[in-house]
């Protein structure tokens, strides 16, 4: 069998696994199970969005919590203003909707990282990393000292957003809502990577000179892929702040970046489903080790280094090799 | 007289102390290989960078086509028409053979903002990139990643991604590096036909493939070019011979 179709497979029984174990839960009555799933997934969608910077780019973004807290916050005051009937400004009222929340989330994100790509990709290497953390530390320090959306106590979603025609209070429902997002979000990565566009942004990965030399200028395409992955990340943000019915700095945190890079690192960089099974090790981790013992990052950080020194391909490349470009 | 393809007026670069391009006038005329020697040193991959768009010169213009491309980036002079080779293979190495060619008929044609039709099914970015890899006789090894070709390999998908540009005019640092006798034996055969469909800018070392190729030769000593002329000219010019038989050798 060869590695494509290893990969195929593996991806297949991942994505199954992803949903057959929270059906599993939920005839078992283990809503616990099921908003681990959940969590997974919402996980999962944020890191694909960095896996497009990241992964097809390499572009090492170290900032990437900003989009993740700028969705957060956009559901978080947009429930706030729905919840107290007050305008968010001047006539603009709150909503509740889910579907609105993720368009003004990606809209919102995408902007943001208009201008912070068009700032930092004119750098490479560890100065890109800088300004990429330089720029979420900015975002998380204005949350932490603004008192309108609770400063650093964070912003509670008393009722967490509807979506049309489910139940967003049941876990069932709001597993479904974050699996459907995720796969569409899979969906995305694979036509953007397989399309001319992938072509470009993996080629200037790979050799940004020979880019230049054939034609395809390396800044705009970067730039271009830089907008979509935090457009992605942004809309799992404000997926999140419902999950937990929560929104604070800490989504912003420079500690939220790191986890997104470590998901990619553990799953595979570059590769399709990196990020579903790199966020299905680390909240497996944090659940089982983190239940016997406090020092469970520790052991995270042991297997971390043992993938950056003996498999570097993550998950995915351990399992099904090295990735074909065709 | 018919206009040049490309024309370089006074082209000057210094790094510090050292002018490494030091007021160099050269035209490209259509149909023509002009070969560019000297010793090393000379300054002839400055040169090769400020035509090509990576170094900026501190004088100086360079003309395509009747067009000053001289404050142009790199992607947009190679977008008008300037093929390029590198002098050490420079290609995408976890991609094919085949997929280094779609690649540059992908960014020949413009369209590299395209998200949804994937690559490899396009039949006629496919196709055209088998044709152009069996011109130079690497179909058999369309499906190889560059970094596993050989040396000798890379050199002619070098010359493959240039083809598949279909320049205005071809620049091609130094396409016989590394290659043994019967490689640079094939490839000159090869480029002896390529000037019919642009006229090639040659950096090269080696003195028989220049003097097979080249219908003028243009010397460059210390970032000046001392002679410009046929390959008889350049044989019989005392200076030239002074430079290359004298104190210098070429590598």
């Amino acid at each position: 069998m060869d590695n494509t179709r290893k990969e195929w497979l593996l991806n297949a029984l991942m994505a199954l696994a992803l949903f057959g174990v929270p059906l599993w839960a939920l005839m078992a009555n283990e809503p616990f199970i099921i908003t681990l799933a959940t969590r997974i997934a919402i996980l999962a969608i944020a890191a694909v969005g960095l896996n497009i910077a990241l992964g097809l780019g390499g572009m090492v973004s170290f900032g990437h919590a900003l989009y993740l807290g700028l969705g957060g916050y956009v559901a978080g005051i947009a429930a706030h203003h729905a919840f107290n009937g007050t305008p968010i400004l001047a006539g603009i009222p709150g909503t509740n909707q889910m579907l609105v929340i993720w368009a003004i989330a990606m809209v919102l994100s995408g902007a943001i990282a208009a201008i912070v790509g068009a700032l930092s990709l004119r750098t490479s290497g560890i100065f890109f990393i800088m300004i990429t953390l330089a720029f979420a530390q900015m975002g998380f320090f204005f949350t932490l000292s603004w008192p309108a959306y609770g400063g650093e106590d964070g912003l509670p979603i008393f009722v967490r957003n509807q979506f049309p025609g489910l139940n967003t209070a049941r876990p069932w429902d709001l597993f479904l809502i974050s699996y459907g997002v995720l796969m569409v979000a899979l969906v995305i990565f694979a036509m953007l990577r397989a399309a001319r566009f992938g072509a470009a942004l993996m080629a200037i990965r790979q050799n940004p000179d020979r880019a230049a030399a054939i034609g395809i200028s390396p800044f705009g395409i970067k730039l271009v892929g830089f907008i979509l992955s935090g457009m992605i990340t942004g809309l799992a943000g404000a997926m999140m702040a419902d999950l937990t019915r929560f929104v604070s700095p800490a989504m912003m945190a420079w500690t939220m970046s790191g986890e997104l890079i470590v998901i990619i690192i553990l799953g595979g960089v570059g590769r399709l489903f990196g990020p579903v099974a790199g966020a299905a090790i680390l909240v497996g981790f944090e659940v089982f080790f983190g239940g016997l013992t406090e020092h469970w990052k520790l052991w995270l950080g042991l297997v971390l280094l043992a993938v950056v020194l003996f498999a570097r391909g993550g998950l995915i490349g351990l399992i099904a090799g090295r990735a074909q470009n065709g | 007289m018919a206009d040049p393809v490309l024309d370089l007026r006074g082209l000057s670069r210094a790094f510090g102390a050292l002018k490494a391009t030091d007021d160099v006038s050269l035209t490209l005329m259509p149909g023509e290989t002009h070969a560019l020697i000297g010793p090393n040193g000379a300054g002839k991959s400055t040169l090769m960078g400020l035509v090509s768009g990576k170094i900026a010169p501190d004088a100086g213009e360079v003309w395509l086509e009747g067009q000053n491309i001289t404050g142009l980036s790199v992607a947009k002079r190679a977008a008008l028409g300037l093929g390029r080779s590198f002098q050490v293979s420079s290609l995408i190495p976890e991609y094919s053979a085949q997929r280094n060619v779609m690649l540059a008929l992908q960014a020949r044609q413009g369209h590299s903002y395209r998200f949804l039709k994937p690559v490899m099914r396009d039949r006629g970015l496919r196709d055209t990139a088998r044709a152009i890899l069996a011109r130079v006789g690497l179909d058999a090894r369309a499906s190889v990643e560059a970094a596993v070709l050989s040396h000798g390999e890379r050199r002619l998908l070098e010359i493959a991604v240039a083809l598949a540009l279909k320049p205005r005019c071809f620049l091609l640092d130094e396409p016989m590096a590394g290659l043994g006798s019967e490689g640079t034996a094939r490839l000159v055969s090869f480029l002896q036909n390529l000037k019919d469909e642009a006229p090639i800018l040659l950096v090269e070392h080696d003195m028989d493939a220049v003097f097979r190729l080249a219908d003028r030769i243009s010397v460059l000593v210390y970032g000046r070019i001392i002679a410009t002329g046929t390959v008889d000219e350049i044989r019989a010019n005392a200076q030239v011979r002074a430079v290359y038989l004298g104190e210098e050798t070429p590598a």
